[in-house]
């Protein structure tokens, strides 16, 4: 498999009223083709302000991608213009959002909105368009496709709407799907149903995918590779077994630990991780879990305050996927590192 | 006669058991209306149609289910905050749907939400102190004003918040500290019986449990009773004694919660188990899901026969032919409605 895209250091802020909001503090990864990486983190961690930015989505002002690459398919995005970038979104990378009544526009027909981008970027006349809309349409379920064309996104419901976003992510093949919370709306049992169904045509048209989520059982299910986010940089990043099964960075394992399970009786208190999320304005200098940290206050790491832990390859990797970590302690070994 | 059946069957049988609130055949429907001049109704939201169960002093109950079922609701017209269509609610033994005016409002002591949303449901323009002794107030508590700081002090300090803050805004707190803050006002009274309308949605993973845990520490320390609401599958495991499965107004099943999830009878239940997401590839790997198709119907529009049978993977004729099944118990404290199962 050959490398697709390629992030390098990427640093995006906001410079608002009430101050800069550090938002992305430097962060890389690769994504091959056909492979499917899971993003998690919590509100605020820099989850889609990353995937924004390599978007050519972040808006400026306030926003501003103070530096790093992202090369996909040997262009750098970040330095191409904005009609060079329209291109590429929806052709080649497509996006889709948390809530799609917000990307649908309510005054269009459904139909208008798919075939607008198949006219666009395949050169479509109206009844080819049409025609291809509704087989999208039909693909991802939608009954009775062809006449649905004419309906406007208020006539569908919050799952049926998921599904047009996503037949609109696909009309043009794209290389690329990035989802942002695709079923954080949804109820669950509508989100085993768009899940199955990306999951299906992602194969079918054998593209890469970001998944973005909060709910680390969605990406259990679905993505090849994890990366964890929190306070704008990665923590952990990992094959789905090494990040769940073998979690090595102090906020994984908290997380993780703090979550009841469905499939057994939890007689036991959830393990809490003291403390809350970082406020995103704070200039980040050192590790941003410090102040939550166990691990870092049971070594008395003071380094943890003042320096970044670069990311790493875990002390013990045997993964054929690079399992790496963002942390100045091998919480195996209950050691610091580099001493 | 199916009412019937469910207000015999629904209760929880052991008759030494401390029943603190008894709900029978409760109703709340909604008017539709139509009409801009003279406004007649054309129909109605059956939000809650015709539901059965006991709590248990010092339990916790869950009500899980799809968005719009009725959970809020159902909570809410316990409260008196809707009033019942139908139906009966009783609460530590008194007849809570017909009482009014001060009789209601000394009950209503007894009794407190929490909210899904701790940053709507604080007024922005008071201090922590004012919010929570603001029910002290209206209920006449604590006239003098140091002896009443004191006690709100002390709240602050059982739900983990540092009464030094006491003079600060809802705004300077984070979504869990403000949180503790709603939980703080619901204790003030001192109430018997606590209605959590998604306590925690809103609040980021690492913080869900610390609230969590708290409510699971003032439960055990003030005997308190929990009507727990949620769409967390995982979580309701965790906190609840027993759970109860809504679906378009109506409970499908109802359970000690090992049992529903180990052995869950209702299709719905099933399919809604089969559907939450474990954090775990091993296991996520081998999970058969049981996907059932289409969206929930309207609940001013609900289908004729089972209200499942628009969706359910095992419907038969009986499903289309009969009333909606009755809730009857399968298992011991095991109740389902389902006329594959009965
Ligand atoms: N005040 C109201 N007027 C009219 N209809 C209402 C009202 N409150 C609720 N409903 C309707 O009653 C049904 C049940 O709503 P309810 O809020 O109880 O659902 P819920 O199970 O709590 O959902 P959620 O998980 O989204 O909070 C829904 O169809 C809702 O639209
Ligand atoms: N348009 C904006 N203006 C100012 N701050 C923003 C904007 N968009 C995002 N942020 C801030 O950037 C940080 C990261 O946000 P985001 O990537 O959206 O988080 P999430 O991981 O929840 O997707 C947060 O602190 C957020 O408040
Ligand atoms: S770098 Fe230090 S503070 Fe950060 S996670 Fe590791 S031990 Fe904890
Ligand atoms: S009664 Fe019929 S339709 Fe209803 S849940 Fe049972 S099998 Fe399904
Ligand atoms: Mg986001
Ligand atoms: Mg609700």
């Amino acid at each position: 498999m050959s490398v697709l895209l390629e992030v390098k250091d990427l640093v995006v802020r906001f410079y608002t009223q009430e101050g800069t909001v550090f938002a992305v503090n430097g962060v890389s990864f690769d994504l091959e083709e056909g492979e499917t990486l899971g993003i998690v983190g919590e509100s605020g961690s820099g989850k889609s302000v990353s995937s924004l930015a390599l978007m050519g989505l972040i808006p400026s002002p306030p926003g501003k991608v103070e530096s790093g690459t992202v090369i996909f398919e040997g262009r750098d995005l970040l330095q191409l213009k904005p009609d060079q970038m329209r291109l590429i979104r929806g052709k080649e990378i497509a996006m889709i959002f948390q809530d799609p009544m917000t990307s649908l526009n309510p005054v269009l027909t459904i139909g208008t909105q798919i075939t607008e981008s198949l006219k666009l970027h395949e050169g479509m006349n109206t009844s080819q368009s049409r025609k291809r809309a509704a087989d999208l349409l039909d693909m991802v379920g939608i009954p009775d496709a062809y006449r649905r064309l004419d309906d406007y996104p208020h006539q569908f419901s919050g799952g049926m709407r998921q599904r047009v976003m996503i037949a609109m992510g696909l009309s043009c093949n794209p290389k690329l799907l990035i989802a942002d919370e695709p079923t954080t709306a949804l109820d669950v049992t509508i989100q085993a149903q768009i899940i199955e169904l990306v999951k299906q045509l992602k194969d079918e048209f054998n593209m890469a995918m970001i998944w973005i989520t909060h709910d680390l059982g969605v990406v259990a299910g679905i993505a090849d590779r994890i990366q964890v986010m929190y306070g704008g940089r990665i923590m952990e990043s990992g094959s789905s077994h090494e990040v769940f099964g073998d979690s090595r960075h102090p906020y994984t394992v908290g997380l993780l630990g703090s979550l009841p399970r469905l499939d057994s009786s939890g007689e036991e208190k959830l393990t809490q991780i003291e403390g809350s999320p970082p406020d995103m304005r704070n200039e980040p200098e050192g590790c941003p879990f410090a102040p939550r940290c166990d691990m870092r206050e049971m070594l008395q790491l003071d380094k943890c305050w003042d320096q970044r832990p670069p990311l790493e390859i875990v002390p013990d990797s045997t993964g054929a996927v690079t399992h790496v970590i963002s942390c100045w302690a091998d919480i195996r070994e209950g050691v610091a590192k580099h001493v | 006669m199916s009412s019937q059946v469910m207000e015999h069957t629904a209760r929880k049988s052991q008759a030494d058991d401390d029943i603190i609130l008894s709900v029978t055949g409760l109703k709340k429907h909604f008017p539709i209306s139509s009409g801009i001049v003279f406004q007649r109704q054309v129909g109605a939201v059956r939000a809650v149609d015709g539901i059965s169960f006991d709590v248990v002093r010092g339990e916790t109950l869950g009500l899980v289910g799809e968005s719009g079922c009725g959970k809020s609701t159902t909570g809410r017209t316990i409260l008196q905050l809707y009033r019942p269509t139908e139906g009966s609610v009783k609460f530590e033994g008194q007849e809570l749907s017909t009482m009014a005016g001060n009789d209601l409002r000394q009950m209503r002591r007894r009794m407190q939400i929490i909210f899904q949303d701790p940053f709507a449901s604080l007024n922005p323009r008071m201090t922590v102190g004012s919010i929570v002794s603001e029910p002290l107030q209206i209920h006449n508590i604590y006239s003098n004003k140091k002896e009443r700081q004191q006690y709100v002090e002390q709240l602050m300090e059982k739900v983990g918040l540092n009464p030094y803050f006491i003079n600060r805004y809802p705004h300077e707190f984070s979504g869990g500290q403000r949180q503790r803050i709603g939980i703080a006002r619901a204790l003030a009274l001192e109430p018997s019986f606590i209605v959590a309308d998604e306590p925690i949605s809103a609040l980021d993973v690492s913080i869900q449990a610390q609230v969590v845990n708290l409510m699971e520490e003032l439960q055990d320390e003030l005997n308190l009773t929990y009507l727990f609401i949620a769409h967390d599958l995982s979580m309701v495991r965790h906190i609840c004694d027993r759970v109860a499965v809504m679906y378009l107004g109506k409970i499908v099943e109802l359970g000690p919660v090992d049992a529903v999830y180990d052995n869950p009878q209702h299709p719905y239940t099933q399919a809604l188990l089969s559907a939450v997401p474990v954090p775990d590839p091993g296991v996520e790997e081998s999970r058969q899901r049981i996907i059932i198709s289409g969206d929930l119907p309207s609940p001013a529009t609900p289908p004729t026969g089972c209200n499942f049978n628009t969706r359910c993977p095992v419907a038969f004729d009986l499903c289309y032919q009969e009333p909606d099944p009755p809730l009857v118990e399968v298992l011991p404290n095991h109740f389902v409605s389902c006329h594959r199962v009965t």
